[in-house]
């Protein structure tokens, strides 16, 4: 084996731990301001994010045949249709749902298994049992190669951008906006909130419903990398709660953090052993660590 | 210091949230028999220095030795087993439970998974319960269910829940907050009552209060000792004034 | 204490109901094929009074029942696999003498770990025993840091998801996705005949309708009114001298073995076991059982599983697209419409009316739980509402 193909494989390998970085980030990102912020605990959200998913599927369809010109160009309008629908979705889920279960979290975690039953049924009449794939535009396929031997895949190219992208919005909206401000007032004291005028109940259904939106756009994005289907959403939910509560529940940046550690342990096993063993090899250390340190990578410092 | 007499002796004493000390080096000891009252401004640190004896909160430095063992690092329930019992500021009671659970619930016998299993509720655990329900005047509410006692009744329960273990140091943490007059007298010569054979520490805001129950009163300001003595000197002296009165 | 008052504080009454609705009325309404069924859903049955004690009663929601459900299952089809795989029946494979999926991966001989399973009493140890530890070791390291609600039902889940890969990817030693099937004899004793099936029948009702008296006694004793107490004030039963954590690793020990004893039962009547039983979404779907039958109450808790099993079985035949729906809406509806499930129903509504009437309990299909702790005030507080919430709401009174 020569220099050169070592550089390769060890550039695809990190490559690989990089896309599932931000695969695990994005599905995150969006229980982060949830489960994270709101303490909500959502069973429900791989199911807004198929709600993404469905969404391009219908998008593609509906461009393929009544504009066909337009094929190049519709994904990231379809993406921002994307974050709505489910944002909206969100915003009934919280008001018929969400709103009457606050402080009882066992209870949210049923009623909201509930609902992830109801959607992926909707989802089987809707657009049927099987596995659907949206028509990608053609800049989405295929790889590219910097340099002989190496290749590296557009459409994780392409998910790493909107990781990257909507990590960033979250973390400046979180920090920087009228929202965000609200939101953090909340979770640090709900009943001063409320004193200074803060109205919490406006506050909770919006932050639920932007959760549910950018779940939206990950299921969007893993368009490009998976077919989607009815149950899609509930291969996710395990992880997506193991990333946030690795990272510990409150702080964004450990969400980042816990993704990369999880999804570097996790391909780089897979580099040694097969791709089970690698799983449970990942999640037996998550466990384990979580059971010596609970609160998590990143806990919030409160005075208890 | 190494053995003493004191009942418990607490040594250089500090615990720090994120850099504020909430208890900086403090040092206090208390006798056997002795009923002390601690008093202070809000946030003086009073409810955190139980906190800290009864092992709810982790200290960061010093020592308190309960019978010159040390109490630091223990965990909760080998705490209260060696004798240390704890009223909560608000009070702490099974409401679902009638008043004559409660109690028994409290006897310190099959503390343990299978000891708890095995338990049975013979007639020396319940003439104990007697007992203490008539020294906390609800002997004739024992099958109520505790939840719709009165407030002042709840602290009571409360009380009795903890002499139900019998312990030799009995911390208190505000036990006439909200009671009526009447109440309160009662509340004054029950404490009278049991600290007869046991140390007491009780926090209390009311000083009507605190000038007839206490034997000696010690004075707490931002994590520290102020003033330590008699009802009659710790009113006299100069800082304790300024604190109460300057800001 | 009179026999009568004796009678009705022990719910006594509606465990007769119950031991003659299983002993008697099922055996003789159903034909053999129905009868196995309800066999197959009263192991779920051992699952459900398990979450009775460790959610109902210990206030701790482990998503994780499947688990143990599908170890004591996985126990029990090992010995069987090996009884079925004798060197004879299993003669035509490159190996013979083991189990056919091991030949079928290339395996040359028996692991080491399943030489135990070929007796019987390891492996009916292994059933309740397994489990057991695994649930000590989990419950001590999380309970022992004060980790209880949302985050103890996260990494239940995470456990649960941890067996079903592993399982799934160690298909050599454990059968992979189609599990352990081909199951024949127990001791020489075909288990795939009708007699055999009844008498199944008849073991697992027998030994739940004790299991139940266990609890019942359970929660009776010291201890029960213990974890009563944990759920309404955790931290003065800590500060009366009590080591919280152990009692909390004691009731997820009990609801593990009993979890495992439901599994053996069920890879008994069913012939097989499968890592589809005991997933994410089986695991889930048993909390369902004890929340529609009543979170506190045990006997609530067996009808909530076989109606529950019932309405799976009938719906996903004949009206496949309704069942996610109605599932749906249980889920919702114990939530938010009737917290106490079935048990609660009836103490609402049934039992004032047959106190009118004056007849006696035996009229009615579920019965109120053993010692129901007031029921009043159960339903006027969230059930949901964990000890942690409860001492969080008071800090921000006091």
């Amino acid at each position: 084996m020569s220099m050169t193909d070592i550089f390769n494989i060890t550039m695809m390998q990190g490559f690989a731990g990089l896309s599932l970085f931000s695969v695990l980030l994005l599905m995150g990102l969006g229980l982060a301001i949830i489960f994270g912020q709101m303490g909500v605990i959502n069973m429900a959200h791989g199911e807004f994010m198929t709600i993404g998913a469905y969404t391009i599927y219908l998008a593609s369809t509906l461009t393929e045949r009544y504009a066909p010109s337009f094929m190049e160009e519709y994904f990231p309008f379809a993406i921002l249709l994307a974050f709505v629908f489910a944002f909206i979705a969100g915003w009934i889920a919280e008001w018929a749902l969400i709103r009457h279960l606050y402080k009882r979290p066992l209870d949210t975690l049923l009623a909201t298994w509930g609902l992830s039953l109801a959607m992926q049924q909707t989802f089987r009449s809707v657009f049927g049992a099987r596995e659907v794939s949206p028509t990608l535009p053609e800049w989405l396929l295929g790889s590219w190669s910097p340099a002989e031997g190496l290749d590296i895949p557009i459409n994780g190219l392409f998910v790493m951008m909107v990781t990257l992208l909507v990590t960033g919005f979250v973390l400046l909206a979180l920090y920087r906006s009228s929202w965000g401000l609200k939101v953090r007032a909340t979770v640090a004291n709900r009943a001063m909130a409320n004193a200074v005028g803060i109205n919490t109940k406006r506050t909770d259904r919006l932050t639920f419903a932007i959760g549910c939106g950018i779940a939206g756009i990950a299921g969007a994005a893993f368009t490009t990398i998976g077919s989607t289907g009815p149950t899609s959403g509930s291969l996710y939910i395990v992880d997506a709660f193991l990333v946030v509560t690795f990272g510990g529940a409150a702080s964004l940046l450990g969400t980042v953090a816990s993704a990369f550690g999880i999804a570097q342990t996790q391909s780089i096993a897979e580099f040694f052993i097969s791709g089970s063993m690698a799983k449970v090899l990942t999640l037996l250390l998550i466990v384990i660590i979580l059971m010596i340190r609970p609160q998590g990578l990143f806990a919030s410092k409160i005075r208890r | 210091m190494s053995n003493t007499d004191f009942v418990l002796a607490i040594e250089d004493l500090s615990v720090s949230f994120d850099g504020f000390k909430a208890i900086d080096t403090l040092t206090l000891y208390l006798d056997r028999g002795e009923l002390r009252v601690i008093i202070g401004p809000n946030g003086a640190g009073k409810t955190t220095l139980l906190d800290l004896i009864c092992g709810k909160t982790r200290a960061t430095g010093g020592s308190i030795k309960f019978k010159n063992e040390e109490m630091l690092g223990q965990a909760e329930h080998k705490i209260v087993r060696a004798g240390i019992g704890r009223k909560f500021q608000t009070p702490s009671i099974y409401e679902n439970l009638p008043v004559f659970k409660n109690l028994e619930v409290s006897f310190p016998r099959g503390r343990g998974v299978f000891g708890a299993l095995a338990f049975k509720c013979t007639d020396d655990v319940s003439s104990r319960v007697q007992e203490v329900a008539t020294e906390i005047g609800l002997a004739d509410k024992l099958d109520m269910e505790a939840g719709l006692l009165s407030h002042g009744e709840k602290q009571w329960l409360e009380i009795g829940m903890l002499l139900m273990q019998d312990p030799e140091l009995l911390m208190l943490d505000e036990p006439i907050a909200g009671m009526s007059a009447r109440e309160r007298d009662l509340t004054a010569e029950l404490l009278k009552r049991i600290c007869q054979n046991r140390s007491v520490i009780v926090i209390e805001h009311d000083m009507e209060f605190v000038k007839r129950i206490a034997h000696k009163v010690t004075v707490m300001h931002q994590g520290k000792i102020l003033a330590e003595g008699s009802m009659e000197q710790v009113q006299k002296d100069e800082r304790v004034i300024d604190v109460y009165l300057g800001h | 204490m009179t026999p009568t008052t004796w009678f009705k504080r022990h719910g006594l009454a509606s465990w007769l109901v119950l031991a003659c609705l299983l002993l008697v009325v099922f055996p003789l309404l159903f034909d053999n094929f129905r009868l196995n069924l309800v066999g197959k859903y009263l192991s779920y049955g051992f699952v459900a009074i398990g979450l009775v004690m460790l959610w109902g009663y210990g206030g701790v929601l482990s998503l994780g029942q499947g688990v143990f459900f599908g170890l004591g299952g996985y126990c029990m089809a090992m010995f069987l696999k090996l009884e079925a795989s004798d060197p004879i029946t299993t003669k035509i494979q490159s190996t013979p003498g083991i189990p056919d999926f091991m030949d079928w991966n290339q395996l040359t001989a028996l692991p080491a770990w399943w030489v135990p399973f070929e007796y019987l009493p390891f492996a009916l140890l292994a059933v309740v025993l397994v489990p057991a530890i695994l649930a000590f070791v989990i419950g001590y390291a999380m309970f022992k840091r004060r980790v209880g609600g949302v985050y103890f039902a996260i990494i239940t889940q995470a456990v649960t998801l941890i067996l079903t890969v592993l399982i799934i990817g160690q298909q050599g030693y454990t059968g992979g996705v189609n599990g352990i099937t081909d199951l024949k004899t127990l001791n020489g004793w075909d288990i795939r005949t009708d007699s055999a099936k009844v008498i199944l029948y008849f073991v697992n009702a027998g030994l739940l309708l004790a299991a139940i008296l266990v609890c019942g006694w359970i929660q009776r004793s010291k201890l029960g009114t213990l974890l009563l107490a944990m759920r309404d004030k955790e931290d003065r039963v800590r500060f009366s001298g009590y080591d919280v954590s152990m009692f909390k690793v004691f009731v997820f020990c009990l609801s593990a073995m009993l979890a495992g004893i439901g599994g053996a039962l069920f890879t008994l009547q069913v012939g097989f076991m499968s890592p589809s039983l005991v997933g994410i979404v089986p695991s889930i779907e048993m909390v369902i059982f004890a929340a529609v039958g009543g979170r506190m109450s045990l006997i609530g808790a067996v009808y909530g599983a076989l109606l529950v099993n019932a309405g799976k079985t009938y719906f996903s035949e004949s009206f496949p697209e309704l069942w996610l729906y109605l599932m749906a809406a249980l889920f919702i509806g114990v939530v938010l419409a009737f917290p106490n499930g079935l048990a609660g129903l009836y103490e609402t509504y049934v039992k004032p009316r047959i106190g009118k009437r004056k007849s006696t309990v035996a009229a009615a299909p579920v019965d109120a739980p053993a010692q129901h702790p007031a029921p009043t005030t159960l339903d006027a507080l969230p059930p949901g509402l964990t000890v942690k919430n409860a001492e969080r709401g008071q800090g921000e009174l006091a």
